[in-house]
């Protein structure tokens, strides 16, 4: 049995593991796929961003491609009239939640958000929907970074990375419905808490709601 | 050959029952319906009352606790049962109906029947409930029991063939389950109607040695109580099914998953739990069989989206109850990463009948794709409220006016929601709509768990939806973008639309987000939460364009576009009921004694709307909110 199958993606035929994701694939084949809440390594999708749609003929409707294990022969389409749309909508909705000041944030030009709005050509100050507000207080506790919950899309990256590198997890999602966010237990300050510093959290964040204190200088 | 076969244990298990539930009915029984409904209508006093007054009165005569009878609009109800007569079932009970009839009938031999409701039993002097034309639609089953059967005593679950069908089944193969219950065609009760069969066998084949059954009681629809009824009134039946499933599918482990706020439903599954095992029904070698089953309740903390299998499995787990994506299902890795099958109550419910009377059976009742019957939590304007059980097929006419005995006070029909925050409301046109899976769903509305609210002319569509919707926001877990934020916006939007705020453009925006929501959610809960909207949307959209057009709440319900205004010309100058109820003494006295609002310090609870007295009905609310004086001069 062959270890790889092939697959075509906007009519370019690519080659794929076995047992892959399709956004993997796409990615690696350079074709993008806006996403942010995926990790390659994660065995269960976190499929809770919902910008990775595509679709695949033979389905009736777009699917999340980080959910989708590719199959030999399938063929899959990142844009179409209801992706685009589903992917709008969902961008959109995030940016109602998100403290839109890209020039004082230091993910600028380094940012995921951008990053999606440039490849789909979406605005990033979008007009639909009003915007939430929000009265989070800036965590500038630890010595090297900080933790702006105003910009946290809350993909799961950070905690994700966090509970790789320390057994014991230091931040988590936390509260249910509009209210989530990601926190320490009991709230405290991220210098307070169990901490270290070992930033990998801050690596990994997309879009700037974890960031080094010196970049924002 | 000296193990006894379990049809044979299961025979002295039954003779033993029947004998004793037959020395039991040689007296006077009163059964009063003390399931969660009948206890907060007063059951559990109307109890006492009996016991103090037969003790009084010296009577022999046992006072017996049974679940939900069905007919909750007449809460507290009981039924006696005296030798030599049919039993009869009465409601509205109260201390002084209570006396009288130990007194008349009792301790005497009238009847009273007219304060009789219907007899159990057909008789040459009173009608019994199939003679109405409720009971000329009903066909119950799984409900079969509820209301006649004391849910804490499993004799009386065993003298009515109860475990007949696990006897029958331990007997045979356990594919000989599988094959009925897929030939039965038993599609779930839970809402999605997935072939409980097929499911099954996904488990069966799984290939683990380890497996899992879990009953879904995690109800939580505003306006549904059928699971609770069933596992108050006959918890047997479930854990029957339950066990049946685990045979098919070779668990040796189950988990009833019930709401921590449906106290008396742990109670007497618990209870219930507890009698089998000491009967041998559960544990190891049921039956004498060389199949080791157990059964245990895990206790859901409330939230909404715990009756979404993942989040359910990621709660049991000591997770925080999120959906997680799908695949894998349950069926191939579900709790604790095992096959696992989760099933609805009323799913569970329906097996034991299957197994017992066979596939062929099943399947005459209802529609050729939707076998069997429906239960409904019939809720709402609708006369007789209750808990009613109707083939699949029966129309929703049928089922509100016929069963329901339509709508009371002589009010007109608006809609009726079906499926929960997870429905739709259908119109008066959608009527004729056959209840089954396929048929609701083409519809725009769900089969969901049962819950049906039926509203009238005084509902404002818009605020049903709003309603809705604010429940599923509340309940959101938070997890993926569309559900989390697209609730929240669509909830937002709502609220500016009940306050007559918005333009042709915030509809369209709302339909918009709300099909996005729908199709780009990770759960369910996020895909069918914008179906109260979609559909009102699709079926009441004059209503809201009243709303930000005019200004006006057609169904004078939105409190920004509504004021209340006393008619000059009804109102008497020798009543002032109207002034003392008004919390914030908005109404004074004018200078030819009649009242008047101060329409500044209103603040519209409509308490004086309720005591103004029906000779004079001089209050009236106006939409949109402008005074009559005021509304002359803008007119001109």
């Amino acid at each position: 049995m062959s270890e790889h199958v092939t697959i075509t993606i906007d009519d370019r035929k690519v080659k794929a593991r076995v047992g892959e994701k399709l956004l993997w694939t796409a990615l690696e084949n350079d074709i993008y796929i806006p996403h942010l809440c995926a990790i390659e390594e994660e065995k269960r999708p976190n499929a809770s961003c919902r910008l990775c749609f595509v679709e695949i003929e033979g389905m009736s409707h777009p699917v999340t491609s980080c959910t989708k294990t590719v199959e030999e022969g399938m063929v899959v389409k990142t844009r179409s009239s209801r992706v685009d749309r589903l992917v709008k909508t969902g961008f959109e909705l995030l940016l109602s939640d998100h403290d839109l000041k890209c020039r004082e944030c230091p993910a600028n030009r380094n940012c995921a958000l951008q990053k999606i709005a440039k490849g789909r050509g979406l605005k990033l100050r979008q007009k639909r929907f009003t915007l939430i507000e929000r009265d989070y207080e800036l965590d500038d506790s630890p010595a090297e970074f900080a933790f702006n919950r105003s910009r946290c899309v809350l993909c799961g990256q950070c905690v994700w990375a966090d509970r790789r590198e320390n057994e014991i997890g230091v931040i988590g999602f936390a509260r249910r419905g509009i209210n989530r966010v990601v926190t320490t237990f009991q709230d405290l300050p991220l210098a307070e808490s169990i901490c270290k510093e070992c930033t990998v959290c801050v690596d990994v964040c997309p879009v700037g709601a974890l960031y080094y204190k010196k970049t924002a200088e | 050959m000296s193990d006894p076969n379990p049809q044979e244990l299961y025979s002295k298990m039954l003779d033993e029952a029947k004998a004793e539930v037959v020395s039991k009915e040689g007296k006077t029984r009163v059964l009063v319906g003390t399931a969660t409904c009948g206890v907060s209508a007063g059951a559990l006093k109307i109890k006492e009352d009996f016991e103090r007054e037969i003790q009084e009165k010296g009577l022999d005569a046992d006072v017996v606790e049974v679940g939900c009878i069905g007919h909750c609009y007449a809460e507290p109800m009981a039924v006696i049962a005296k030798p030599g007569f049919a039993p009869v079932c009465y409601g509205y009970l109260d201390d002084g109906l209570v006396h009288r009839l130990v007194e008349d009938f009792l301790d005497g031999d009238d009847p009273s029947y007219e304060y009789a409701l219907a007899a159990l039993e057909r008789n040459d002097v009173f009608p019994t409930f199939e003679d109405f034309p409720r009971g000329a639609y009903e066909e119950k089953l799984i409900l079969e029991n509820c209301g006649y059967i004391n849910a804490s005593d499993i004799k009386s679950y065993i003298a009515r063939d109860g475990y007949s069908a696990l006897a029958k089944a331990l007997t045979g193969k356990p594919e000989q389950v599988l094959d009925e219950v897929k030939a039965a065609n038993l599609r779930g009760r839970g809402g999605a109607g997935f072939p409980a069969g097929i499911k099954w066998e996904a488990c069966l084949n799984g290939g683990a040695d380890e497996k899992y059954v879990i009953c879904n009681a995690d109800e939580g629809d505003p306006g549904a109580f059928m699971d609770r009824s069933i596992l108050e009134s006959d918890p047997h039946l479930v854990l029957e099914g339950m066990v049946l499933c685990a045979y098919a599918i070779g668990a040796q482990k189950g988990y009833l998953y019930i709401r921590a706020e449906y106290p008396r439903a742990v109670w007497h599954v618990q209870e219930a739990i507890d009698q089998a095992r000491d009967r041998g029904l559960l544990g190891s070698s049921i039956l004498g069989s060389e199949f080791d089953f157990d059964l245990e309740i895990f206790q859901g903390s409330g939230a909404f989206v715990c009756g979404e299998a993942t989040a359910l499995v990621n709660s049991m787990e000591g997770k925080m109850g999120m959906p997680e994506s799908r695949p894998p299902r349950l069926a191939s890795q579900g709790f604790r990463g095992k096959p696992t099958i989760l099933n609805n109550v009323k799913t569970f419910a329906y097996v034991p009948f299957i197994i017992n009377r066979g596939a062929d059976w099943f399947k005459e009742i209802g529609t050729d794709d939707s076998p069997g019957t429906a239960v409904f939590s019939l809720v709402g304007k609708v006369t007789n409220t209750g808990l009613v059980e109707v083939p699949m097929g029966t129309t929703l006419r049928q089922l509100i006016y016929e069963v329901g005995d339509g709508l009371p006070n002589k009010k007109e029909f608006k809609a009726v929601q079906i499926g929960g925050p997870s429905g739709g409301c259908l119109p008066e046109s959608a009527l004729d709509v056959p209840i089954d899976f396929d048929s609701l769903h083409d519809a725009g509305a769900i089969m969901g768990s049962g819950g049906l609210v039926v509203m009238d002319e005084d509902d404002c569509m818009v605020a049903v939806a709003r309603y809705f919707l604010e429940f599923t926001q509340h309940e959101s877990c938070g997890k993926c973008t569309f559900c989390r934020l697209g609730t929240k916006h669509m909830l937002d939007i709502l609220n500016d639309i009940t306050r007559g705020e918005g333009d042709a453009e915030t509809l369209g925006l709302l339909k918009e987000l709300a099909e996005d929501v729908r199709d780009g959610s990770l759960c369910n809960l996020g895909k069918t939460a914008p179906n109260p909207v979609l559909t009102t949307l699709e079926y009441f959209y004059d209503e809201y364009r009243a709303h930000i057009e005019e200004g006006r709440c057609p169904a004078l319900v939105c409190r920004d576009l509504i004021l209340y205004y006393i008619e000059p010309p009804k109102c008497s100058k020798l009543c002032n009921v109207c002034v003392g109820s008004c919390p914030t003494e908005a109404i004074f006295t004018r200078e030819d004694g009649l009242k008047e609002i101060d329409q500044e310090k209103c603040v519209k609870c409509a308490n004086c709307l309720k005591a103004c007295p029906p000779e004079y009905n001089a209050i009236i609310k106006l939409s949109p909110p402008l005074l009559p004086p005021e509304k002359e001069k803008k007119a001109k």
